[in-house]
């Protein structure tokens, strides 16, 4: 571009180039502010809580609640002998608190999850609080019980002090850090968090291969049918996508019970005697067929879509210059898929690895997922940090998804129905 | 799919194969939803045919399970209904407006950051449920809204939005800007622009996500688990809590009504849809 250029004004005066950028900006920021209510809604409602979801995880409210002060007093004890008398006094105060709002079952629950044996002391002490003298608490403490005064069990109310800690993220991988402060597992037969997490991996791999194997072949049947019998076959794809989730679980209850459907064909037919009815439910065959079935229309919906694209000359094409209809597949046809395969099983393995009501429902114990750990955790145990770090790490690889499948397929190429 | 008639045998063998698979994958995909049909009509408790509905008896059949659907004493069916379709409603009317704002504003070629901004309001389609549900939950006890009306609206709205998004985004893609600025050029305000002539050519995708809207509010349960009072049970939740406790039929008359429903909404999102299409000239 030549320099000379002279500059070109608008009829007010003002260089072009100026007045068009400020059009440009005006127009941006309309843009923005159109967008705006929906940005700032979800921000406050979604993603702050998962940012609160995070300072939970590492950050244990449960207990410091519940003993601020004798927090406040453990700061200045080294965690090497039996604490000083001011922290003894500190957590008699927030004890009495908690005893008084009748929440001291709550405490007992949660430290017995960081050491065994702190329920039957806390019940004691209960008891034995209510006679009390004024000072000397940790004289008194002590003879309440031997444990009181194991230097073990005032360490173990000090590892739940308000710190920024991992030690939720280590429980969910089972690990903990032991007094020493290394790293280590539990022991072989208490991780059980580990066979979860394998269990949510394999069951969301497989049902996403189940899903594929059987959704290609109607994908493509949908895509080279005339449109009128393909609209019609269409609706086998599309009704069970609009139907209630819990719909459909129930109809897999039915089917797959022991005297269920199923098993009463399979006696009918004589595949199996009366008495011997297998067990498809409750257990991962039942997680599996459920879950297939429901995660199916997700990955037919973007294979049909780009399906339909590929025009059937290709394949003709293909099969004119030699190639046998398998060679022709192989090499032209199926290539041309990929974008719809990477999408569908992108999408369908986001949705199992999260999934929750029907694992629940048919999974019984051996075909649960993490999501039913979370749950357990933040409606039976209330450990709501430990089911924070949880959600965060699944979370986590979910995002991981997303982004790949963002790159891949773009998130504004989704297809709905 | 007639086969033409110099086809060598093994094809044919292969491609009736073929067509053997997709009827077996049809079958698997919407056997299930039939079975329940039958079932809801069962004159005894047992969740299997009954020997009489084996010889298409009409003793064996009954309304029993749908009366006690709606007549049962102490029955939570009625209420869960009121509260599902009132929340569900709300959800939808705040989801479609959020969301079609938005849209129109994403799919302006100014916007900025739009990957990024796009990326946030689609998250909520794709974190997992369960997720949502305890850090929705985390902000309501937060704000007093457990247990409350409005809170579940606005959970449901947060869910419903992305669906309209989408759906609004992907009808304005083939949206000739010209009209609009044809309108402006005429003397019409921005707001006049957009009820008269932009609103009418894209209804059918804005319909079509407030449909998804209501369907995700009107079947979400992971959700309005962590939020529900018992004031506000939803017929999801009496259906979750049925299915874990006890399998009734009653369960199965519910779930023909369900059935029913969706597939009406199915008939509109497809009318709907083909609608779209031919209004913005798409023809396949």
């Amino acid at each position: 571009m030549s320099s000379e250029t002279k500059q070109i004004l608008t009829t007010d005066g003002i260089p072009l180039e100026v007045s068009l950028k400020k059009a440009e900006r005006r127009n941006k920021i309309k843009a923005f502010l159109l967008v705006a209510p929906l940005l700032f809604f979800l921000i406050i409602t979604y993603v702050f809580p998962i940012g609160d979801m995070l300072m939970r995880s590492v950050d244990d409210k449960m207990v410091t609640e519940m003993l601020p002060k004798t927090f406040k007093a453990m700061e200045t004890w080294d965690g090497k002998e039996l604490p000083e008398e001011e922290v003894f006094e500190a957590f008699y105060l927030d004890f009495r608190k908690l005893v008084d709002e009748k929440r001291e079952g709550k405490l007992s629950t949660q430290l017995n999850y960081t050491k065994n044996g702190f329920k039957s002391i806390i019940k004691k002490l209960r008891r034995k609080s209510k006679s009390f003298e004024e000072g000397n608490y940790k004289e008194q403490i002590m003879a309440v019980h031997k444990r009181w005064a194991d230097v073990e069990y005032w360490k173990a109310i000090k590892r739940r002090a308000p710190a920024f800690t991992g030690q939720k993220y280590l429980k969910g991988m089972d690990m903990y850090k032991n007094e020493n402060g290394d790293i280590v597992s539990v022991e072989e037969d208490r991780r059980i968090h580990r066979i979860l997490w394998l269990r949510t991996l394999e069951i969301a791999f497989f049902v996403t291969l189940f899903c594929f194997l059987m959704a290609y072949p109607i994908a493509h049947l949908l895509a080279t049918l005339p449109m009128k019998y393909s609209n019609l076959l269409m609706i086998c794809v599309l009704l069970p996508f609009w139907t209630s989730l819990l719909v459909r679980t129930a109809s897999w209850m039915i089917l797959l019970q022991q005297q269920g459907v199923v098993n009463d064909f399979f006696v009918g037919i004589g595949l199996v005697a009366d008495d011997a009815r297998p067990e498809m439910m409750y257990n991962k065959t039942g997680t599996y067929v459920a879950m297939t079935q429901i995660l199916l229309p997700f990955m037919v919906l973007p294979l049909y879509s780009v399906m339909k694209t590929i025009s059937p000359s290709l394949m003709r094409a293909g099969k004119s210059l030699g190639g046998t209809p398998i060679v022709a597949f192989w090499k032209v046809y199926f290539p041309l898929t990929i974008p719809g395969i990477g999408a569908g099983c992108l999408l369908c393995f986001i949705l199992a690895i999260g999934y929750y009501i029907t694992p629940a429902l048919v999974g019984g114990a051996s075909g649960t997922l993490i999501s039913n750990q979370i749950a357990f955790h933040m409606k039976s145990t209330l450990d709501w940090s430990f089911a924070s770090a949880m959600g965060l790490m699944l979370l986590s690889g979910v995002l991981v998804i997303y982004w790949i499948y963002n790159k891949i397929v773009g998130i504004d190429n989704i297809k709905l129905g | 799919m007639a086969l033409p008639k110099h086809t060598e045998l093994h094809y044919r063998i292969w491609h009736y194969f073929y067509l053997t698979i997709c009827g077996a994958v049809f079958f698997f995909l919407i056997a299930p939803l039939f079975v329940i049909f039958p079932l809801s009509f069962n004159a005894e408790e047992f969740l299997s045919f009954s020997d009489g509905m084996k010889r298409l008896d009409p003793d064996a059949f009954s309304l029993r399970w749908y009366k006690d659907m709606i007549y049962g004493t102490k029955n939570p069916w009625g209420l869960a209904a009121k509260n599902s379709f009132i929340i569900a409603i709300f959800a939808t009317i705040g989801s479609v407006i959020l969301g079609t704002v938005a849209a129109l504003g994403l799919s302006s070629r100014h916007m900025p950051y739009k990957g990024i901004i796009m990326a946030v309001l689609i998250s909520p389609m794709i974190v997992p449920l369960i997720i949502s549900g305890v850090a929705i939950f985390f902000f309501m006890a937060k704000a007093g809204l457990a247990a409350t009306h409005t809170g579940i609206v606005l959970a449901h709205i947060i869910l419903g939005t992305p669906f309209v998004v989408i759906t609004v985004t992907a009808t304005l893609s083939g949206f000739d800007h010209s009209v609009t600025r044809a309108a402006a050029s005429l003397g019409s305000n921005p707001v006049n622009t957009f009820m008269k002539i932009t609103l009418p050519l894209i209804l059918p995708g804005v319909i079509s996500g407030g449909l998804f809207a209501f369907v995700t509010s009107f079947d979400e349960v992971v959700v309005v688990l962590f939020l529900a009072g018992l004031e506000n049970t939803t017929i999801p939740i009496q259906m979750w809590t049925g299915l874990r406790e006890q399998l009734s039929p009653t369960i199965l008359a519910v779930a023909t009504c369900l059935i029913i429903l969706s597939t009406l909404i199915l008939v509109t999102a497809e009318l709907l849809r083909r609608r779209s299409e031919r209004l913005r000239g798409i023809n396949r």
